[in-house]
């Protein structure tokens, strides 16, 4: 793995979101929660202390009939590589612990919640709210614990935790390309859960820096700066506070991309203006 | 029954009527160590802090009291490496303040994280690019450096100092005492300032974030500035609290005037740094993020523009003009007002470096949030005042704190 890294061959992990398919049915969410051994609670009505790593937002246009318009968006954790893709993420580089960390070989922003102590700092530091707090130990319904994913580790009380890719997806892709003598995954041998479990295809899932992936070919990254889209219907969360999110969206509605950043009223670099 | 424990000549209340106060405080204390208790067994659900408001009333707690016991690095520093030898009266209060401020965070830190028995992985797994393992790491050296000051003070105790060893060790460690002092500036000046980059470096909260010079946010300097300016306010206050209780005079009005000046110009400089602080980060910082200064103070009534004008304006340039000039401070009920108003600011400034910072939304579709602290929240919050008020108790009532007591209340 870290010879991947040291070569030119390293991989940039991320996800294109076209939001003018996606539907909001919320199968994602389930999706990654099933997959990923998310706990929930009894009562799910209080939003701000559960644990969604993939939570999908309703945007409105704030328009009267027959201008109004909805969109819905779903945010998983952005794995932010920073400035310069340095992995100087928000999170990464304020953990005390080193419980939280970035990949250069996978531009995979790791959580490691053995090591983590619960001090949720990096909880204050993302600005995606897409880090939960285990509030309470886990506990699931008679017989469920028969139905966890044994290759995913549930997660006590007291540390916080988050999206991860799919991680163990891609140590299992790994695993047979080595068992049959290849060096590289392809690309449909790692897909997040989310991705496939999407019924409208609106999640695309991929290795940025590979030409040959549809993630790529989607967004057409810059890498010389920062990884901005060069279709201009794609875009990012916040742009402009220099996280560098490996989440890209597309949507063809000026509006839409306009709520992916803060703009001042006096700017002419809005998106539609 | 405890009059050979008493600094001779001096007064003290009876002993009933001292235990009945220390009962009161003291079942105060046990509410909070209940409530302790019940974050710890049962962990932070607890609490009323969610996912928006990973930190809360704690962290403020926590920060605020470390502003507060900056008094004790200060006046230390002020009086053994400044020269400043009048404060030799004020500074084993400031020490004593210091101590119960330091212990009371370290206590609330260990409340605070959700895993309380991996906070020794602070240490052991430390990322050094991280503001709060600097603050972890000076912040205990630097309780060490205040537990090595208060020692000597309690070593005079009437009794222990009978001792010859005691003695001769109380008398060694105020010999070298400089060389403490001058330690516990050093790491005080970076764990205050650690703290202040806690907000600073959240490069994805416009509302916190600051530039700076290389690693440091100007966070880190104005948070040591401030805790430098008000950590005497606090130590005058909670003196001239203290002098009220015991209906006694404690302190010379030459050393709480001396205290006072230098506070009020270390205020009102750093108030003027804050000012331009806030300028730049309004003018030039958060607009090439998307924002303007009113976005920050518009979304939600308790975090309106009122907030900056009463820390700025009320609670830093008003004490700072006060406390600079001389008869500002000759005048006792100015010089209360002073000090009660630049400690009321200074908890504000960490107030919304801490709360408001997660209040304000950054995602455009989100709202802003508010929180209230459970009564476990706040039992454990007022621990350490019961705490602190109980230490306090004692110790004026057994060690010989103001050296000026005996000379300013003759016994007949």
């Amino acid at each position: 793995m870290k010879e991947e890294g040291k070569g030119n061959n390293a991989k940039k992990f991320g996800m294109v979101i076209d939001l003018d398919k996606c539907t909001g049915c919320g199968s994602c969410m389930v999706a990654c929660m099933a997959e990923n051994n998310v706990p929930f609670k009894t009562d799910e009505s209080n939003k701000l202390d559960s644990i969604t790593w993939m939570r999908v937002y309703r945007l409105r246009n704030g328009k009267p009939f027959p201008s109004a318009d909805i969109c819905y968006l779903p945010r998983p954790c952005m794995h932010c590589g920073g400035v310069g893709d340095q992995g100087h993420s928000p999170c990464v580089s304020v953990c005390p612990a080193t419980a939280t960390d970035y990949s250069t070989e996978t531009g995979i922003v790791s959580q490691i919640y053995t090591r983590c102590f619960g001090c949720r700092y990096c909880m204050a530091a993302c600005p995606y709210h897409a880090r939960y707090f285990n509030w309470w130990d886990p506990v699931w319904p008679d017989g469920m614990e028969k139905y966890l994913s044994p290759n995913v580790s549930a997660r006590m009380r007291g540390v916080v935790e988050k999206c991860s890719f799919c991680f163990h997806r891609y140590q299992l892709a790994k695993d047979r390309a080595f068992v049959e003598g290849r060096r590289e995954v392809k690309e449909e041998e790692y897909q997040t859960a989310c991705t496939q479990a999407c019924p409208a295809g609106a999640i695309t899932f991929g290795d940025l820096n590979n030409p040959d992936h549809r993630v790529n070919q989607l967004v057409k990254p810059d890498r010389r700066h920062g990884g901005r889209p060069g279709n201009p219907h794609a875009f990012r969360l916040l742009e402009r506070l220099q996280t560098n999110p490996k989440v890209y969206y597309i949507s063809g509605r000026d509006w839409v991309r306009q709520a992916g950043d803060h703009y001042l009223k006096s700017e002419a670099n809005r998106p539609g203006h | 029954m405890d009059a050979a424990l008493i600094p001779k000549g001096v007064k003290r209340c009876p002993l009933n009527q001292f235990a009945i106060g220390i009962a009161i405080v003291g079942a105060v204390a046990l509410w909070g160590v209940f409530a302790m208790l019940l974050v710890w067994i049962k962990g932070l659900n607890q609490t009323n802090m969610n996912d928006a408001y990973g930190f809360a009333l704690w962290i403020w707690a926590d920060l605020t009291v470390i502003a507060l016991g900056g008094g004790a690095f200060f006046t230390g520093f002020l009086k053994y490496i400044v020269g400043k030898d009048e404060l030799k009266n004020i500074i084993n209060y400031a020490v004593l303040i210091g101590f119960i401020c330091y212990s009371s965070a370290l206590l609330i830190l260990g409340i605070d994280i959700g895993q309380p028995l991996r906070g020794w992985f602070i240490f052991w797994h430390a990322n050094v690019h991280s503001m709060l393992t600097e603050v972890a790491f000076c912040l205990t050296v630097y309780f060490g450096v205040l537990t090595i000051e208060f020692i000597p003070l309690i070593l005079e105790n009437r009794q222990i100092d009978r001792v010859p060893f005691f003695h001769n060790l109380s008398h060694n460690m105020h010999e070298i005492m400089a060389v403490f002092a001058a330690t516990g500036a050093f790491l005080s000046f970076f764990h205050q300032g650690s703290l202040g980059g806690v907000p600073g470096v959240l490069f994805g909260r416009p509302f916190g974030f600051r530039e700076g010079i290389f690693i440091w946010p100007w966070t880190f300097f104005l948070f040591t500035w401030s805790a430098a300016a008000v950590g005497p306010c606090f130590t005058i206050l909670i003196t001239k609290i203290t002098e009220a209780v015991t209906g006694k005079k404690l302190v010379k009005p030459n050393v709480i005037d001396l205290l006072a000046k230098i506070s009020g110009w270390m205020l009102l400089t750093y108030i003027t740094a804050k000012i331009i602080d806030t300028w730049y980060w309004a003018a030039v910082t958060a607009p090439s993020k998307g924002f303007s200064l009113m976005d920050f103070y518009s979304g939600h009534p308790l975090y309106g523009i009122w907030i900056l004008i009463a820390e700025i304006l009320v609670c830093g340039v008003l004490p700072a003009l006060i406390l600079v000039s001389a008869k500002g401070r000759q005048n006792p009920g100015a010089l209360l007002a002073a000090v009660i108003l630049a400690v009321i600011g200074v908890c504000l400034n960490r107030w919304v470096m801490v709360l408001q910072v997660l209040a304000m939304p950054v995602l455009t579709f989100e709202n802003w949030v508010m929180y209230f602290p459970s009564w476990q929240e706040v039992a454990t919050t007022i621990l350490p005042v019961a705490y602190g008020i109980i230490l306090i108790a004692l110790s004026y009532r057994y060690l010989p704190i103001f050296p000026q007591e005996q000379e300013l209340n003759p016994v007949e």
